[in-house]
């Protein structure tokens, strides 16, 4: 076989691997976790396989908003050195594929939602699905500063999501788990746009940075932060909550204030100087903020099981 | 016998496959257990002892 006959359009044919990380599988494993909380925490238990596949169905739900999200913004991540490389602007993936994919498992995900849980759960998955791709994507994303803001609640529904597969309602628990998550993304968003400095205004993106500088955009996250703080705690006087969860976001609180102070102190040269490196710390800082919020009501889940813990 | 290396397009094409077969074999099983489940209100042994569905309080005549 002669090397012309071997030869093939190599980005043309992708590999499995290439449609998983179409589905954004580190988003995914944050949504697995939080809407597995939002599952144990509720008072109501679903058996194995149902709390199961209503884990697995939100997850794909969200794979399938990351999607059509990388569908819509191929423009735009083509641009952005951090998102390059995804399957859809690198050319492995052609745009009709990733949106064929995207429609396919958020129908698949609703449905099965549905049947395995209630309506109530599907409803919003669906809405979740919607809200990400056409408000956050289509529109928020290249049209206001507020992107990240409003475009949070995406982010946030899993667990309310979850514990609506539970009881097949909302309650004032979900809201609360919800709120944290929303109020919790703008803080980490701008974080990380502190840092990669030019591919949002490369991109064309109006982040906070872009439109209204770096020196606002540090003193929105101290006011994000201060804002977050009251939400987080109150979750801990729910019926979720008690001394462990308390305790835990009082230091995580205090400790992702001193951040946001610390951050806000600095200009930019002192930020170049060591290469965002408080920056860098607060991003990274903020996820585990959030895994050890919800690993603690993890935690105090199994304490009211054993009789403890509750208030 | 003279085999071709095998070529990385059948590589991926392989690995695709795979991975979609994969996946519904997956799907159908948790479509199978999910069924089994609601069908028999978590009480798997009640089907396998042959007892038929479990009948909701609310909806026996």
């Amino acid at each position: 076989m002669t090397e012309t006959q071997t030869t093939f359009d190599e980005l043309a044919e992708p590999g499995f691997g290439d449609f998983v990380q179409l589905l954004k599988p580190r988003v995914m494993s944050l949504v697995v976790f939080t809407a597995l909380v939002g599952l144990v925490v509720a008072p109501v238990h679903l058996y194995p396989v149902a709390g199961f596949s209503a884990v697995l169905f939100i997850a794909l739900g969200a794979g399938a908003s990351g999607a059509l999200n990388m569908w819509w913004d191929a423009d735009i991540d083509a641009v952005m050195r951090r998102t390059a490389n995804r399957p859809v602007p690198s050319g492995r993936i052609q745009p009709g594929e990733a949106l064929g994919l995207g429609l396919a498992l958020s129908g698949i995900s609703v449905v099965m939602l549905w049947l395995a849980t209630n309506a109530v759960a599907a409803g919003l998955l669906a809405f979740t699905i919607f809200f990400y791709a056409v408000v956050y994507s289509m529109w928020l994303k290249r049209s206001t500063p507020q992107n990240i803001v409003i475009g949070g609640a995406a982010g946030a529904f899993p667990p309310m999501i979850g514990w609506a597969a539970a009881t097949g309602s909302v309650a004032l628990p979900a809201v609360l788990m919800f709120a944290l998550i929303f109020m919790w993304t703008p803080p980490h968003f701008w974080a990380l746009a502190l840092f990669m400095k030019d591919d949002y205004s490369k991109a064309g993106v109006p982040m906070l940075t872009v439109t209204h500088g770096r020196r606002v955009t540090r003193a929105y996250i101290l006011i994000y932060t201060v804002l977050l703080m009251p939400v987080a705690l109150a979750v801990g006087f729910t019926p979720i909550g008690g001394p462990v969860y308390l305790g835990v976001a009082v230091l995580l609180n205090l400790w992702f204030l001193i951040g946001a102070v610390r951050i806000i102190r600095r200009d930019e040269v002192q930020a170049e100087a060591d290469k965002y490196a408080v920056e860098k710390a607060f991003f990274r800082f903020s996820l585990l903020y959030l895994f050890l919020h919800f690993g603690a009501l993890l935690v105090e889940a199994g304490l009211h099981g054993m009789g403890q813990g509750a208030w | 016998m003279n085999f071709e290396p095998e070529h990385e397009i059948h590589k991926r094409r392989f690995s695709r496959n795979l991975g979609v077969g994969l996946a519904l074999g997956a799907f159908v099983m948790l479509t199978f257990f999910l069924t089994v489940e609601k069908v028999t209100r978590g009480d798997p042994m009640h089907a396998i002892r042959g007892e038929g569905a479990v009948v909701q309080p609310d909806s026996a005549p």
